[in-house]
């Protein structure tokens, strides 16, 4: 065995237990210290390099904080407009029906004034990967009240609080989302810990897998924070977010498809 | 393979020449006097015998964002649709203007404003050739005046609209939509097999990542951007104006008229040439680019020029600045669905004598 006698010599390739994706380009995320969006970006970053799927994959990205992802990511994209992206994703699949195509959106645009493209897509049961990042505000215009935003919640539109009497109740799209028979696998994770992002990850990796197998729809929310919208440090963002947003937003498997599809397709072959 | 005659409406028209063309999908939404594009393809199903792609999308600005997606994939991709519906895709044609996408989307007119009448007319002009959504930009704008151009345009659009990396749109109306005439269709031609070295289809190891945006926080890099996109425009002027002339040689009343208008001002001529009247007609085909260097040509030798259209006058202001006062620019219309008859549009013209 070798004796360790400076950072020279522990830098070797067999003791590397982390390196950056190569998916992920030079480009410095723009993103707030201790938003969710970078660490969500790097774990798909990440499935797309294990999974082989730089040539295949077509992305979508959306008006909101996340509009340049084109920019972080080593892989074909396509820019929507606010909140049509799983309507460019339909013709993406539709006519490229090999590619893995995801769309990855923010809860103003895929909640609020995408809802009509969101649930006719999964309704539809377009084959897709839907992301759904859920920080329950609308970032990228400075926190105003999103449609996810929780009762009580202040935000820069709703100053004293989210009223539902007046300006309506927070929407549980992802529980709708379930409901519809083109969803095959739904889900709502985070990645605020280290064994958060282990999940999501998986998840996204099962949701590859669903792709290639056209079991239809997956969508996975991600429920995450805004630390510059919600006027937190990163810290107490987190915290603030178990301790709230869970309560609304409870993680877990809303829907996943029954067992061995590929067996029981063939047993119907 | 020989040309085929058939008897078809002008929808019908479109949507069989869009097989033939080798379009490689349509995504639309039902609004008369339109419908029939989507119910043909849905009933000659091409996805069978092409692989071309048919949805009924969810709503006119799901529409237009699919034609965005899958135009961005560097296939040939249209939509259709009518007034109202076409004021809910500006969004989404200004973001295709913007990321420098070819498509065609076809509007077959009908009266407005608002839900205004299902009836022919000819009051989008405004919105077709001087951008409809917001940005500077235009749309290499079509205008057939029979069945016969509703299908050869689909094909000169996708041409245009290759050539270019611009939005085309075929402006026609609710008459010519639905009337029928006989049309001969091209044989079938193969979808394209190649895809543009720009479109978005997953990143091999041999490019680098393709990217479709219209995003640009740097205004000196955004107006770079504009100023490219303007430069293809003045291109199109230069290149791609097309117009048609009737009895124009000795005449000294001009009609200037586009699709329906213009068979009605047809007739026009005629009838007031058994009177003794000296007229003619110029028809432009293009809309954007306008024909104005000709009318410009031809003013000099016209007593007075009227724009005949159905609408409240909107094609006259680009007459009235191809003339450059030359001569007297008047306008001559029916509104709200109304076609006017040749005997009306030939007393206007006689009030101008
Ligand atoms: C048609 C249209 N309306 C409004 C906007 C302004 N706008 C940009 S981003 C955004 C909200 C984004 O919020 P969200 O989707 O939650 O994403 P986040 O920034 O929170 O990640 C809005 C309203 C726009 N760009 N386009
Ligand atoms: S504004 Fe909020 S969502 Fe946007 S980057 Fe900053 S922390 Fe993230
Ligand atoms: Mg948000």
């Amino acid at each position: 065995m070798k004796v360790v006698t400076g950072d020279k010599d522990i830098i070797q390739p067999e003791n590397l237990v982390y390196k950056r994706s190569s998916i992920l380009t030079d480009k410095q995320f723009s993103y707030c210290p201790g938003c969710g969006h970078g660490t969500a970006h790097r774990i798909l970053a990440e499935v797309i390099e294990e999974e082989g799927l730089q040539p295949v994959t077509v992305g979508v990205c959306p008006v909101g904080c996340s509009v340049l992802m084109y920019d972080f990511l080593d892989i074909d994209m396509q820019e929507a407009a606010h909140g049509r992206a799983p309507a460019l994703a339909t013709a993406i699949k539709r006519l490229l029906p090999d590619r893995f195509v995801f769309t990855y959106q923010g809860d103003g645009d895929l909640a609020a004034i995408g809802t009509a493209e969101t649930l006719h897509a999964c309704n539809r049961g377009e084959n897709i990967l839907i992301i759904f990042i859920n920080n329950g505000i609308y970032g990228m215009t400075g926190g105003q009240m999103a449609p996810t935003t929780i009762p009580g919640m202040v935000s820069t539109t709703s100053p004293y609080g989210r009223d539902v009497k007046t300006m309506g109740n927070p929407l549980k799209i992802t529980e709708l989302v379930a409901m519809l028979p083109g969803t095959c696998y739904v889900t709502r994770q985070s990645v605020h810990t280290p064994a958060a992002v282990r999940k999501t990850k998986k998840a996204i990796k099962k949701a590859v897998e669903y792709q290639k197998r056209n079991m239809g729809t997956c969508f996975i929310e991600i429920v995450s924070n805004c630390p510059s919208g919600w006027r937190m440090t990163p810290v107490e963002a987190n915290k603030w977010m178990e301790e709230n947003m869970f309560k609304f937003y409870q993680p877990g498997d809303l829907k996943v498809p029954p067992e061995e599809p590929e067996k029981s397709k063939d047993d119907n072959e | 393979m020989e040309k085929e005659l058939r008897l078809m409406k002008g929808n019908e028209a479109i949507a069989e020449a869009a097989i033939r063309a080798g379009v490689d999908a349509y995504f639309g939404y039902p609004i008369t006097p339109q419908s029939e594009i989507l119910e043909y393809l849905m009933e000659a199903n091409p996805y069978e015998k092409t692989g071309m792609v048919v949805l009924q999308a969810e709503s006119e600005p799901a529409a237009i964002n699919m034609v965005y997606g899958g135009a961005a994939c560097g296939k040939k991709v249209m939509t259709t649709s009518s007034s109202p519906g076409i004021s809910l895709m500006q969004e989404g044609i200004s973001y295709i203007a913007g990321a420098e996408l070819p498509c065609l989307i076809v509007n077959v007119v009908r009266g407005g404003p608002g839900l205004g009448t299902i009836q022919p007319s000819q009051s989008d002009y405004f919105q077709a050739c001087k951008g409809g959504g917001h940005g500077d930009y235009h749309l290499l704008v079509l205008a057939p005046a029979s069945v016969q151009e509703m299908a050869d345009f689909v094909e000169l659009a996708f041409d245009l609209a290759f050539k270019y990396r611009n939005p085309v749109m075929i402006l026609s109306d609710g008459a010519i939509g639905q009337m029928m005439e006989k049309v001969y269709l091209k044989p079938y031609r193969e979808r394209e097999k190649t895809l543009p070295e720009w479109a978005t289809t997953g990143k091999p190891p041999t490019r680098e990542r393709n990217i479709i945006t219209s995003l640009n926080l740097d205004p000196y890099l955004h107006e770079k951007h504009n100023q490219k996109i303007q430069a293809k425009y003045r291109e199109m002027e230069k290149n791609e104006v097309r117009f048609e002339e009737f009895q124009t040689e000795d005449a000294e009343y001009l009609f200037v008229a586009y699709g329906t208008s213009a068979r009605v001002c047809q007739k026009a001529v005629q009838l007031a040439r058994t009177e003794g009247i000296k007229a003619g007609l110029i028809r432009p085909i293009t809309l954007y680019p306008f024909p104005s260097v000709r009318i410009n040509e031809l003013a000099g030798k016209m007593k007075h020029i009227i724009s005949v259209e159905m609408s409240a006058g909107q094609m006259v202001e680009d007459v009235r600045l191809a003339v450059n006062g030359q001569t007297e620019v008047t306008h001559f219309g029916r509104m709200g669905g109304v076609i006017p008859t040749p005997e009306e549009v030939l007393e206007d013209l006689k009030s101008k004598i």
